[in-house]
Formats: C-alpha cells, structure tokens, sequence
C-alpha cells in the first residue's frame, strides 16, 4: 500500500475509533499537530505512548504481587498512565484508570488486579485497532 | 515584557543527553520556552505545541533539572549550563521529587529569574491548588490536557500585542458560557495596562472579589476547566 493511501484508510478508520470511544477529542489535536516538517507526529507520540504504558502496568502488576502492596504506588502509576492516555486521547484506557484508581483508596487488591487486566485489554485493543486501520503504527510489531 | 537579557549565551553541551530538545542556535526573536514534566508521553506533546508555534522549547523531566538548567540548583552550581535566555517556564503540578508549585516558589524566590513567566498545568482542577498556584506567582493555570489553543492563547497574550490582546481575551471571556464559579464577574472598569505589563512587580491584593489579575489575563484556563461549550469546539476541529 502506498504511504497515502495507508494514511487515508487510517484516516477513515480513527472515525470509527472516535465513534466506539476508543479516541477522543485530544486526539485529532494530536493530528492538527503534525504537518510537512513533523509528518510521522501522531506515530511517534502514539508508539511512545503504548511503549510507556506497558511499562507502567508491566510495574504496577509487580507492585501488586509483592507480600505488603505498596498502594501509594499504584496511586502514582494509575495516575500517570490515566494522565498519558488523556494527553493522547485514548478516553477507554483513561476511563479505565478513573475507574479502578478507586480500588487503590480502599486498598483492594483484587479490584486492581482486575482494574489493570480490564485497562492492559484495552490498551491492547486499541492498539490492534490502530494496526488494523492500515498500519501507521508499525512500531507496534516490535511488541505485540 | 518578554525579554530577560539577564542571562549570557554561552552554553555548555555536558548534559545535552538529559534533554528532550536542544536547539543548536537560538533566534533571539522566538521565544524560547522552558517545559518541565515527567511524563515523556506529555512532553513530547507540550514540545510539539510549543514548537508548533514557533517557540524554541527546551524540555526537562524534573524540577531539579529545571533548576539545573537555569543554573539554580544549589548543589551544583559550578557543573550547571549557563542559564540560556529563557522567556517562559510551563511546568506539570505533579511530579515525583519536586512538584511544580514546589519548582515555581524557587523561582519566584529568585531575584535573578522571578521575573520569568511561569504556568502550570495539572491533570487536576482542584480549585485551593489553582489559588495556591496563583497566589504563588503563577502566571496561569492550564488544565491537561493541553490543547493547541491553551497554548496559542498563551503565547499571544503573553508575548503578542499586550494590553490590547489581554483585552480581547477578557472580552472572550465574559462572552463564552460557563457554568463554573470561577469565571470573574467583570469588573466595571478595566484593569490598568500597567498590571499586564509588569506581572513582575508585587502581585497585587486578592482581597477584591474580582479574581486575581492572572485570571483576567489568562482567559484560557477558567474556560478549560469545565466550560462544555469549550469543549464541544474541541471536538468539532478536524
């Protein structure tokens, strides 16, 4: 597929991914940012992003399995992944972290667990999604 | 108001590696902006909308290294950069080590660099912790996630016409809807020029119930909070 016409279907594929609420408004400000000079932007920020946030769960379920759970930080890794998925737009991967940081207050373990299964899923998802659009994410290879 | 010819040129590369971005030459007519977040994912967004209107950015990923590079951080004072000119601070709230409220009183506790502009942004609109801010010396307070019209807004009102850009964005402000609390009842008269243009001088009382002077010159941040139809305009761009 020509690079055009890759970045097209990915064009018309992120509408579905706005219309299922897998991205939201931020993100096209991710796309209104990339231009002659920065062509590959929303790639890179978007590769960056997966990169990042697998290694904030990878931490977090490390955090969970020790004997005495160090919940303030969870706290800290919820909170920075929810404020990385919001600044790139992926609104099920930070609906995910508002929802199970709750577990964190009252100190359940279970519910985390579960939190972070549910949020490395649509993670996941999402990533599959953006692949399918057309692969404009081709990083994604390296660690999917 | 933009310029502080305080600091020399002249730059060490020893730590080039520890930042995000450093631009070979510096145009001494952009602005160039200092951006403090822990958050790779954040900073590397924060560049792009800075450089995107054409701010030279210099991004760090910690108070302390902000501190670093203007040449501020007490314990190293013989290794750090020469401060380089910088116009702007913009700084995460949250931050392992030093947060940006605990970045921003050092700086404005400086006498060489309180005169520089700071902003913060947080994930958070938790109103003590804007007041706080604000009452600091914040210059504004930008809720993330950051949009190219926070920063646009930004860089015109603070490094565009001057009293008579602020006047425009107040008069946005109080024709944009909002339902929060925060939107200051206009004041009857307009401030005077003289407190947009030396934000450096005592920050003025913020007895009168008209919000203190950054949220009059900073229109972007109580319509960012909650304003649905901000956010709807969002939405609508392509």
């Amino acid at each position: 597929m020509e690079v055009n016409q890759m970045q097209r279907s990915f064009l018309e594929y992120a509408n579905v991914l706005f219309r299922e609420g897998f991205l939201d408004g931020q993100f096209s400000q991710l796309q209104m940012l990339a231009d002659e000079s920065n062509p590959d932007f929303v790639v890179e920020v978007v590769s960056l992003f997966f990169e990042d946030s697998q290694k904030l769960l990878n931490d977090l379920t490390t955090t969970l399995d020790q004997q005495n759970v160090n919940f303030k930080k969870i706290d800290a890794h919820i909170h920075q992944l929810k404020g990385s998925s919001s600044s790139i737009g992926a609104q099920r991967v930070k609906n995910a972290c508002i929802a199970f940081r709750n577990f964190c207050d009252q100190q359940n373990v279970e519910g985390l667990s579960f939190g972070s299964s549910i949020t490395f899923a649509f993670l996941f998802q999402l990533e599959q999604q953006i692949v399918a659009a057309g692969g404009a994410i081709p990083i994604l290879s390296e660690f999917s | 108001m933009a310029k502080n010819g305080v600091f020399s040129r002249l730059r060490r590369f020893e730590k080039s590696e520890e930042m995000d971005d450093f631009s070979e030459c510096f145009d001494s007519d952009e602005v160039h902006v200092l951006a403090v977040d822990d958050s790779l994912v954040d900073r590397k967004v924060i560049e792009r909308l800075l450089k995107i209107t054409s701010c030279k950015v210099t991004a760090v990923d910690s108070g302390r290294r902000a501190l670093q590079f203007l040449g501020l951080d007490e314990e190293e004072t013989s290794v750090g950069f020469d401060g380089l000119k910088v116009d702007l601070i913009i700084t995460d709230y949250c931050m392992p080590g030093m947060t940006g409220y605990e970045l921003l009183k050092k700086i404005k506790g400086s006498s060489t660099f309180r005169e520089i502009p700071v902003v913060i942004m947080s994930s958070e609109n938790v109103l003590t912790r804007i007041d706080r801010c604000l009452e600091e010396g914040a210059e504004d307070f930008i809720v993330k996630p950051v949009k190219l019209s926070d920063v646009k807004r930004l860089k015109s009102y603070m490094f565009g016409e001057g009293p008579i850009q602020r006047r425009d964005n107040k008069r946005k402000l109080q024709e944009e809807p909002s339902d929060i609390s925060l939107t200051p009842s206009p004041p009857s008269s307009s401030p005077s020029s003289d407190q947009y243009m030396s934000p450096s001088q005592s920050p003025p009382s913020v007895s009168s119930p008209c919000s203190p002077r950054s949220f009059l010159s900073a229109p972007c941040s109580p319509i960012s909070l909650d304003s649905p139809s901000r956010r709807f305009k969002t939405s609508n761009h392509d």
